[in-house]
């Protein structure tokens, strides 16, 4: 058994001593919430205690695991208690699942974002299930007077082997609770896994599929009024005024008003993104009431000047410029393509590239774009708030609930301590909910009404005020010499107003001459993270063109990149290559064995990619056909290096969607401006993929390692877009080079 | 406002609404039903599907006054316990990502085996294709869509 340092605070153990006559004092309001399930065997107990702000156990056993941080899709709700329980030893069926709180005594990065949720806990929330586990056993010691390492654990069983004596967990939980915390405990060696590694069912399954309220939207408190903002209609625009005399008085309307989300001299926090901070709040007694009135209100709009907004978060402050103007998809992506032209700031150079450029006998060379992507969570943006004189409750979906603590309690003038943030499932996250500007603007909403609101963007608010993945544009170069060996190679990267680049991901590492270079353009159409944020565009344009290369140079694809992770492992070019070289190939030799690459079936065409993003890796093969310009996509191979696997089947789940997300929107998805209007408001325009689209069949593998588990929620994202575009090559014969490929093959 | 009678999930319910009310909202904010979802408001997602006599409707564009004496059954009224072969099904892949365009999802597919016991791929494509997943759940849902067939 390896024995690791308990690393949590003690703070965390806080402990809820038993009262008095057996009772039961109750230290969180979160310990009353939850009910068995269906499946469960056992019944609620009489007696819940507390063992640590993680678990309590109740007195027949079954066991309540919190779960820390915001669910948005990702499975953490299931797969973080999953290792708790794996440590306290406790049969899963015996367990309940329920929604921590925000409590950052207690806990640490409660925060959906980076696929870190499992990675970063996956120590410290072992570590609170063998620590309760082991105060269990110090508690049997005591009671039956015997030495704590002659007890062992099975399925929630103490057990005695010397004297016979036995006893379940629920028997122990009560003295379990007067035991001071051990400070060291043992973990269990990978190989004594029982729940980790095995599948597990959603916690949340069976609510979910009988629709019961699980949602921020599903919120509805006594005497709750709804509210809906009214933004301007295009980026680069500010309300100028406003008459609401006819709205006001409609059916069911309490009021209309102004207000600024962010103070106009406040400096945001990281996460206080927003193009429309002055806003039209339209608050009424039903959503289809306050839905009529909105469109009563007529405003008058005004261009805005350059503004530049200050930032801070941490002790570091930098600032943001948002020039004056209406842009227009048009007039943008040519504005990237002239700064392109004039080169980028060198982020890292290896070896003489531009030398070497000059003496290639053969120079290959592609410019690749993508567009704005809308994120649309399929729960639109909403938040609760009830906001008094003296505190704030704010309820809903946000993934950066610690974040937006800070900004609320700066905005609203009260102490942090009076800000209540709960969390509730999220209907999809994708990056849009970890700027929290919608529930800032609930708070406000609330505390102007004096009454419990609930905010609610219509789709059309929730597409056309986004933080978008912006726009972006790409220009690879490769020289070649004689032999076609690459003996320059150069990537030039920017965006709206970010660049993609991964300066020091593959091929850098693996090329004698390699130049990497950035650069960005401001714009006022707001952007921010989107699922595998820069990699959902660096991975795919890399990944085509290195198939082009491969081509170029007459190799196949997959021997190409072979070489050049050879190279990266045994000679391995310049510092700072973050990624595994031996690992990467891995999951390329995986997915050729099981794609049968080298004997492919007849009539379809493929092709292939491999990315590493969020420490895993996976690789693809896509197989299509073309029913006239319109590809259907017979089958895509994945093949996943995350480390240990916690819970296979939802991660199957996890590869299969994000895949299914990958193709969908390099495929289909585009927003795009005109006059700074975005041209698509609704899903009658903006195209995401649909059951018809979808591949026929996804086969997923992962490789099997002990190494501690990494990223699983974005890495299937990227990569495929490359092995779609390398596929698409093969069935039209034409390169696409600019997303939505869909507009391309007509 | 007007005071409509609603026959939902067997049950008669009254109302007092604008007569152009979506049954979407009516479920949602008078009825507090509120397993049918708010995806688009323009019946294009899927996330507010209910069944209107056993045929799939988007509720968000239905008006509450064009429903009479209509049956409407909505997701919590699919069946008593959570077991119909469809919410069986979805279980038994474990659909769900996010979960939140699920209800619609199922609400479409118990549509479609209403009327089609043995639905092909095709049928299953052309029944679902008014239901989005952002979370990209599709291949599942087909499988489960097709063990629902079975075991209904």
């Amino acid at each position: 058994m390896t024995k690791v340092i308990t690393t949590q605070d003690r703070r965390s153990f806080l402990k809820v001593s038993a009262a008095a006559g057996g009772g039961i004092l109750i230290g969180f309001n979160w310990l009353l919430g939850c009910t068995p399930s269906a499946e469960q065997v056992k019944s609620m107990p009489e007696e819940w205690y507390n063992i640590n702000g993680f678990l309590k156990i109740g007195d027949n056993g079954l066991v309540t695991i919190m779960s820390p941080n915001p669910e948005i899709g990702q499975n953490v709700k299931t797969s973080m208690p999953m290792l708790v329980a794996e440590e306290l030893d406790v049969d899963w069926k015996d367990v309940m699942v329920e929604q921590a709180p925000l409590n950052t005594d207690i806990f640490t990065r409660q925060l959906a974002g980076g696929s870190q949720s499992i990675r970063q806990s996956w120590e410290s929330l072992r570590t609170t299930g063998a620590t309760a586990r082991q105060m269990l056993i110090l508690a049997a010691a005591k009671t039956w007077d015997v030495p704590p390492e002659e007890i062992t654990t099975e399925n929630g069983k103490l057990v005695h082997s010397g004297s016979g004596k036995e006893a379940g967990y629920g028997e122990m939980a009560s003295a379990a609770v007067d035991i001071p915390v051990p400070d060291n405990v043992p973990l269990k060696e990978k190989k004594e896994f029982k729940i980790i590694g095995t599948s597990r069912k959603n916690v949340d399954g069976h609510k979910i599929v009988t629709g019961q309220p699980l949602y921020g939207i599903d919120t509805y408190e006594e005497g709750m009024l709804v509210a809906m903002i009214i933004h301007p209609p295009a980026f680069g625009m500010s309300l100028k005024s406003i008459d609401a005399s006819e709205a006001k008085n409609m059916a069911g309307i309490k009021d209309v008003f102004t207000f600024e989300t962010f103070g106009s001299d406040e400096k945001r926090g990281s996460f206080d993104i927003s193009a429309f901070p002055h806003l039209i709040a339209v608050v009424g007694e039903s959503t289809w009431q306050v839905m009529q009135a909105k469109k009563a209100v007529k405003a008058e709009w005004e261009k805005t000047g350059d503004q530049t907004v200050p930032f801070h978060r941490s002790g570091r402050e930098w600032s943001v410029n948002f020039p004056a103007g209406l842009e227009s998809t048009e007039m943008y992506m040519q504005k990237m393509k002239d700064r392109d032209a004039q080169g980028g700031e060198t982020v890292r150079e290896d070896g003489n590239p531009r030398e070497n450029f000059d003496k290639a006998t053969k120079i290959l060379e592609r410019t690749y774009t993508a567009p704005h992507l809308a994120h649309n969570c399929m729960e639109p943006m909403n938040f609760f708030a009830h906001v008094t004189s003296d505190k704030a409750i704010l309820k809903g979906p946000i993934q950066t609930p610690e974040f937006l603590e800070e900004t609320a309690s700066d905005r609203l003038g009260l102490p942090l301590e009076k800000i209540d943030i709960q969390m509730t499932r999220m209907g999809g996250g994708f990056g849009r909910r970890l700027y929290g500007n919608f529930l800032i603007e609930a708070a406000i909403i609330s505390k102007k009404v004096n009454a419990p609101i609930k905010l609610i963007y219509t789709r059309e608010d929730d597409m056309t005020a986004g933080t978008y993945r912006p726009a972006y544009l790409a220009t690879y170069r490769a020289g070649l010499d004689a032999d076609n060996n690459i003996t320059a190679f150069q990537v030039r990267m920017g965006g709206m107003s970010e660049s993609p680049l991964f300066a020091n991901r593959f091929p850098a590492g693996a090329l004698d001459h390699y130049l990497a270079e950035n650069w960005s353009i401001d714009t006022n159409i707001t952007h921010g993270a989107f699922r595998a944020p820069r990699s959902n565009f660096s991975a795919g344009v890399e990944q085509a063109f290195l198939d082009e290369l491969a081509e170029e140079a007459g190799k196949d694809p997959i021997d190409l990149r072979l070489e050049l992770f050879e190279k990266a492992k045994n000679q391995p070019v310049g510092e700072n290559n973050d990624y595994d070289a031996e690992r990467y190939a891995g999951v390329i030799k995986l997915v050729r064995e099981m794609s049968n690459w080298d004997t492919p079936p007849e009539n379809v065409h493929r092709g292939m990619a491999a990315y590493y993003c969020h420490n895993s890796y996976v690789a693809n093969v896509v197989d299509l056909v073309m029913d006239g310009n319109k590809p259907v996509i017979e089958k895509v191979y994945c093949a996943v290096d995350c480390g240990i696997v916690v819970n296979p089947d939802a991660a199957t789940n996890m590869i299969e969607g994000g895949t299914i997300d990958g193709i969908g929107h390099a495929l289909y998805s585009e927003l795009t401006f005109i006059d700074g209007v975005p041209q698509q408001k609704n899903f009658d325009k903006y195209k995401l993929i649909r059951h018809s689209e979808a591949p026929k069949s996804i086969e997923v593998q992962f490789v099997k390692n002990d190494i501690d588990p990494t990223g699983l929620g974005e890495p299937p994202y990227p990569p495929v877009i490359g092995a779609l575009a390398n596929a698409l090559y093969k069935a039209t014969g034409k390169r696409i080079y600019d997303q939505p490929f869909i507009k391309h093959l007509s | 406002m007007a005071v409509f009678t609603l026959n939902i999930n067997g049950q008669k319910k009254e109302v007092d609404v604008d007569p152009g009310t979506p049954m979407l909202w009516v479920l949602r904010d008078h009825l507090k039903l509120l397993g049918t979802k708010f995806g688009c408001g323009i019946a294009q997602c899927g996330a507010c599907t209910i069944h209107l006599n056993g045929t799939a409707v988007r509720s968000c564009s239905l008006p509450v006054s064009s429903v009479g004496e209509d049956k409407v059954t909505t997701i919590e009224g699919l069946s008593e316990k959570g077991d119909h072969p469809v919410q069986k099904a979805w279980i038994e892949h474990d659909i769900p990502q996010c979960g939140y365009c699920q209800a619609g999802q199922i609400m479409s597919a118990s549509a479609l085996l209403l009327n089609n016991s043995n639905p092909s791929d095709k049928d299953i494509e052309s029944a679902m294709n008014g239901n989005i997943c952002r979370c990209g759940t599709y291949t599942r849902i087909k499988s489960a869509i097709k063990t629902a067939a079975k075991t209904q």
